[in-house]
């Protein structure tokens, strides 16, 4: 075990974590949610009254625990990707669970809300303020679950000893599209739920 | 525990959160103004950034992507916030 092998080689030159595709990606998906939060942003400035009625029928409790879910999955991930790189797999292995115990709990409170949305008959044609809220939070939703099969198998693969302080570039690959989601939910959260 | 970064960001994390929530439990967003929709993203954007920083790692990353980043961070934050102020208008 190395154990200095746990902090970001800040001695070397500006190096990228993990792959440039997934950050190429990255780009794009924040380009994407950032055009979608400025479209809320404006038309709610145009109808604050509906958008305002309608967010308060909005769960801010369930929002809250979600970004608390999102946060500490994504300092779970953080805290795989240093025990990797020391070499310590079982404690990264454990770090990788926490982190999807985290994304199944955010996966598990935001199918409810959607459903209790479905049951009282809420959809895309409602209102805008209900079409910009199920746009957003259902592509956000979608993300957390493809970032979830990333963990999934890099969890896999950590447990079969693929990574370690020789290799880290998957793990920092798949790591960075979780911060993404937790980086999109930081903004989304006081847009959608909390601002009136 | 605190002796590491990585675990005083993340309480920083969730302290930032708790006063978001409050922010919108308490009523004062929507009553108060301008004043706590710029403390709330004000309190997002020093979330993402710690985030970009220090979960992702870009502290240490060329200086374009993190330009990228937090650029694009310090201009969604600001453009809802100009937004809001023209809907309280």
């Amino acid at each position: 075990m190395n154990p200095n092998a746990d902090t970001f080689p800040q001695s070397y030159a500006p190096r990228l974590p993990g792959d440039l595709a997934v950050w190429l990606i990255i780009l794009a998906e924040l380009l994407t949610f950032g055009i979608l939060f400025l479209s809320y942003a404006f038309a709610r400035a145009h109808d604050v009254e509906l958008f305002n009625a309608c967010q308060s029928t909005l769960d801010l409790n369930s929002g809250a625990i979600n970004t608390v879910l999102l946060i500490t999955g994504s300092w779970c991930v953080v805290h795989a990707v240093k025990a990797v790189r020391r070499d310590a797999s079982s404690l990264g292995v454990r770090w990788l669970v926490a982190a999807m115990v985290c994304g199944a709990g955010f996966i598990s409170l935001k199918s409810m809300e959607f459903s209790a949305k479905m049951d009282a008959g809420i959809d895309l044609s409602t209102n805008t303020f209900y079409m910009f809220y199920l746009l957003l939070t259902v592509f956000h939703f979608l993300h957390v679950i493809v970032a979830m099969v990333f963990l999934a198998i890099l969890l896999v693969k950590t447990q079969q000893g693929a990574y370690g302080s020789h290799d880290t570039h998957a793990l920092e690959t798949g790591a960075a599209f979780w911060h993404m989601v937790d980086l999109l939910w930081i903004v989304l959260f006081p847009l959608v739920y909390v601002m009136r | 525990m605190f002796n590491n970064s990585i675990n005083r960001i993340w309480i920083a994390l969730l302290i930032a959160t708790g006063m978001t929530f409050w922010l919108g439990e308490s009523g004062l967003s929507g009553s108060a103004g301008m004043t706590p929709v710029l403390l709330m993203f004000t309190l997002a954007a020093a979330k993402g950034l710690w985030v970009i920083y220090d979960f992702m790692e870009l502290r240490h990353a060329p200086a374009l992507w993190k330009r990228l980043l937090v650029g694009w961070l310090g201009f969604v934050t600001g453009m809802i916030v100009l937004a809001y102020w023209i809907g309280q208008r």
